[in-house]
C-alpha cells in the first residue's frame, strides 16, 4: 500500500483588527495624485513591493466562526446505494467521524446513497473481515471499511478499502497519513479517491472555498472553508468592501479587491501565513484579478487612463500591459485553462457582453449574442464550456455556453445571481444568490440535477471562489 | 441582516431626499435622451438651463444651506449609463462654479451602482459615473487637480432593499467635499 502524505494546511487567522491602515507616509505617496504618470507609479509600485510585504503573523482566533451549512435543495434519481462503515479508531480518542464525513461528501453529489447505519448487519474494519454476502443482501452497490490508527508520531494513518459488491472485487485500497486535527481533510481525500473509481472523475472534496461575508454592520471578511463548509478560516476582514477573491493555481494564494485606505487595491495574500502584498493601487479602479493558469500573471481592471480597461502584470517583474483598449467599459477577465487568451465582459456593444482576446494582443472578438446582459464568463476547467452571469426577463441568472454544441443554458432561476464558479473537477458551479432577502450561496450540478444551498446562521453571504484541487 | 444600519441608510436616504429639488429617475420613464456628456459637447442636445449666478459667487456656507444647489451633492443616473442627465447639469454646473472660484475646495466623486448586474461591471460602472462628473465639472471650470473620484461600485447602497425605488436612489455619485 503506498503512503500519501497529506500537506499541512493550517492557516493562521487574521482577527478583527485588521487591515492595516497605511502609515501617512505611505498615503502620501499613493498613486492616486494627478500628476503622478504611469510611470511614476510604476517606480512606486516597485517600491512598495519591498515595503509593503505585510506580515500579518496573527494569534490564531480560538472563535468558531459561523459555519457554512449545506443543504440539498434538488437531487438526482437513482443514487447508487453504497455502505460506508464506521472506522475503527483508537481506544479513549473523541476523533472526527471519518465516515460521516465520507458518507456526506458523497451525498452531496446527488449520485450516492450512504446506508443508514443502524441498517448494517456487520462492521468489519479490515478486508479480511468482510463478508461481501452480508452486503449483497443488502443490495449494496459499494462498500468501504477502513481504520484510523496512530503514526507513532503524534499524527494518525487512515487505510481503507473500496469494494465492488457484486463482482467481489477491490477496487482501491488505500493509507493517507493525517496530521492531528486535520482527520477531516484525509477524509475528503479518500473520499475524492472513492468517487472518482466509481464515476471517473476526480472528486473535489478536498478543495476549498473562498467567500466574503457580512454579518450586520459593516464589518466585511474575506473567509476559506472546506469545500463541506467545515473550518471556515477569516482570511482578511475589514470595515470597507472586499470583493473578487480568485485562487492561485497552486491553492496557496488568493488574490482580492480591497477598499481600505478609501482606494480599490489588488492584494495578493499567502493563505497559509497571512503574508500579503499590495499589486495594484493605481488611480481609479484596481478590480478583478485573474491568475493565469501558470501563476506568473495577473489580469485585472484598471481605469488609471481614464475608462476601465483590462491588463495583464508579470508578478515576477510587476510588468503591466494593457490589452484592451476602448472607451466603453472592460472587466472580468478570465484567463482560457491553456492561457492562450482572455475572456471579458465589455460594454462597447452598447450593453454588456463577453468579449474574447489573445494574451498576446489582438482584436476582441464577441462570444454572446443571447440575451441583453452578459457578465463574468468563466471557463470550465476542461475549456469546454463557459459560465457567466446572464439576464432573462429582468433576472439575472447564472447560464452555461457548452463551446461544442454553442446555445445557453441556465443553470439556476433566481432574481440577481452572480459569481459563478466552477469547481475543479468541473462537476458544479457554486454561485451567489438571495434566499428570503439573505445573501447565501447556491451550487448546482453542470447538467442541472443536483441543487444545493450554502448558507450561514447569520448574515449574508456573497463572492464564491471555488479552489483549485490541492497538489 | 440587522435592522440598525437598514435603518439609517432610510433616514439617510429619506434626508437626502428631503434636500434634494430632483427626484432620482425611474429606469421605467426615462426621461428624453439627453447627450453624452463629454468634455465640450456639455450643454448641447436640447438641454434647457437658466442662469444660477456669477461663476464664483458660491462660498463653503452654500453647502449647508438648503437654498443653494451647493446644497445638492448627490444626483442620479439611469440604469447602466453613465450619462449626466438634464435635470443635474444646473447643480453640477453650480458646484464647477464654486470649485472655480475657490481654490482650496477639494471634491472627491463617489460613484456607485445598483446591485443589478455584476460586482465588478457595477464597479466599473460606477468609476464611469464618477468620471463623467469630474469631466462635466472641468470642461466647466473646475480644476483637474483638485477632484478624485472613487467609485463603490453597488457595495454601498444607499438604500439596501431590492426594489426599483431601492435600485434608483442607488445609480448615484456623491460629491464629498
Amino acid at each position: 500500500m503506498k503512503r500519501q502524505p497529506i500537506t499541512c494546511l493550517t492557516m493562521t487567522v487574521a482577527p478583527g483588527a485588521l487591515p492595516i491602515s497605511p502609515s501617512p507616509e505611505e498615503e502620501g505617496r499613493g498613486a492616486r495624485g494627478g500628476a503622478c504618470g504611469p510611470r511614476c507609479v510604476d517606480f512606486i509600485l516597485r517600491g512598495w513591493r519591498t515595503a509593503m510585504v505585510v506580515s500579518l503573523f496573527l494569534a490564531v482566533q480560538s472563535t468558531a466562526w459561523a459555519r457554512l451549512t449545506i443543504e440539498i435543495t434538488g437531487g438526482a434519481e437513482g443514487a447508487q446505494p453504497i455502505a460506508i462503515v464506521p472506522f475503527s479508531q483508537p481506544e479513549g480518542m473523541r476523533l472526527d467521524d471519518v465516515a460521516e464525513v465520507i458518507g456526506s461528501d458523497l451525498a452531496r453529489t446527488g449520485r450516492f446513497k450512504p446506508m443508514p447505519r443502524g441498517d448494517m448487519l456487520a462492521t468489519p474494519h479490515r478486508a479480511e473481515e468482510v463478508d461481501l454476502h452480508d452486503w449483497r443482501l443488502l443490495s449494496m452497490d459499494n462498500l468501504v471499511v477502513g481504520e484510523v490508527k496512530p503514526d507513532g508520531a503524534g499524527g494518525y494513518d487512515l487505510g481503507f478499502v473500496l469494494f465492488d459488491v457484486f463482482r467481489g472485487e477491490q477496487l482501491a485500497a488505500m493509507t493517507f497519513g493525517s496530521r492531528p486535527g486535520e482527520l477531516r481533510f484525509a477524509a475528503h481525500r479518500i473520499a475524492d479517491v472513492i468517487y472518482e473509481r466509481l464515476t471517473g472523475s476526480p472528486g473535489a472534496f478536498s478543495s476549498r472555498l473562498a467567500y466574503v461575508t457580512s454579518e450586520g454592520g459593516r464589518r466585511v471578511t474575506l473567509r476559506v472553508s472546506d469545500a463541506d463548509g467545515y473550518n471556515p478560516q477569516t482570511i482578511v476582514s475589514s470595515q470597507d468592501p472586499i470583493l473578487s477573491p480568485s485562487w492561485s493555481p497552486d491553492g496557496r494564494r488568493l488574490a482580492y479587491v480591497s477598499f481600505e485606505n478609501r482606494q480599490t487595491a489588488i492584494y495578493v495574500q499567502e493563505i497559509a501565513t497571512g503574508s500579503r502584498e499590495r499589486i495594484a493601487s493605481y488611480k481609479g479602479i484596481n478590480g478583478s484579478p485573474a491568475f493565469s493558469p501558470d501563476g506568473r500573471s495577473l489580469a485585472m481592471t484598471l481605469s488609471k487612463e481614464g475608462n476601465p480597461d483590462i491588463y495583464v502584470m508579470d508578478l515576477v517583474s510587476r510588468d503591466l500591459r494593457q490589452l484592451t483598449d476602448h472607451f466603453g467599459i472592460d472587466t472580468e477577465p478570465s484567463w482560457s485553462p491553456d492561457g492562450s487568451h482572455i475572456v471579458f465582459t465589455s460594454g462597447r456593444g452598447g450593453n454588456p457582453q463577453i468579449y474574447k482576446v489573445p494574451v498576446a494582443g489582438g482584436t476582441p472578438q464577441r462570444l454572446t449574442f443571447e440575451n441583453d446582459y452578459n457578465a463574468r464568463a468563466s471557463y470550465a476547467p476542461d475549456g469546454r464550456a463557459l459560465v457567466l452571469v446572464t439576464r432573462v426577463n429582468g433576472r439575472f441568472r447564472i447560464g452555461l455556453i457548452d463551446q461544442g454544441r454553442g446555445g445557453m443554458r441556465l443553470l439556476s432561476n433566481g432574481e440577481l445571481d452572480e459569481s459563478p464558479s466552477f469547481a475543479p473537477n468541473g462537476s458544479m458551479v457554486i454561485y451567489a444568490t438571495l434566499h428570503s432577502g439573505r445573501g447565501v450561496l447556491a451550487a448546482v450540478s453542470v447538467d442541472g440535477s443536483v441543487s444545493q444551498r450554502l448558507s450561514q446562521d447569520l448574515g449574508d453571504v456573497r463572492e464564491p471562489a471555488w479552489s483549485p484541487l490541492p497538489r | 441582516m440587522s435592522k440598525i444600519p437598514g435603518l439609517i441608510a432610510t433616514l439617510t436616504a429619506a434626508l437626502v431626499l428631503a434636500g434634494c429639488p430632483s427626484k432620482p429617475v425611474e429606469e421605467e420613464a426615462p426621461p428624453p435622451a439627453p447627450a453624452p456628456v463629454t468634455g465640450t459637447d456639455v450643454g448641447r442636445g436640447g438641454v434647457g438651463t437658466t442662469g444660477i449666478g456669477a461663476p464664483g459667487g458660491y462660498s463653503a456656507a452654500d453647502l449647508n444651506d438648503p437654498r443653494s444647489p451647493l446644497f445638492q451633492r448627490i444626483i442620479y443616473f439611469d440604469y447602466d449609463q453613465s450619462e449626466i442627465l438634464p435635470q443635474f447639469v444646473e447643480v453640477l454646473r453650480a458646484h464647477a462654479s464654486y470649485l472655480a472660484g475657490n481654490s482650496k475646495a477639494r471634491l472627491v466623486l463617489e460613484g456607485h451602482a445598483d446591485e443589478r448586474g455584476t460586482r465588478e461591471y457595477n464597479l466599473a460602472l460606477g468609476d464611469q459615473r464618477a468620471d463623467a462628473v469630474r469631466r462635466f465639472l472641468v470642461a466647466e471650470g473646475a480644476a483637474s487637480g483638485r477632484i478624485d473620484t472613487l467609485s463603490f461600485g453597488e457595495e454601498r447602497p444607499a438604500d439596501p432593499n431590492h426594489s426599483e425605488s431601492a435600485w434608483a436612489l442607488n445609480r448615484r455619485v456623491e460629491l464629498v467635499y
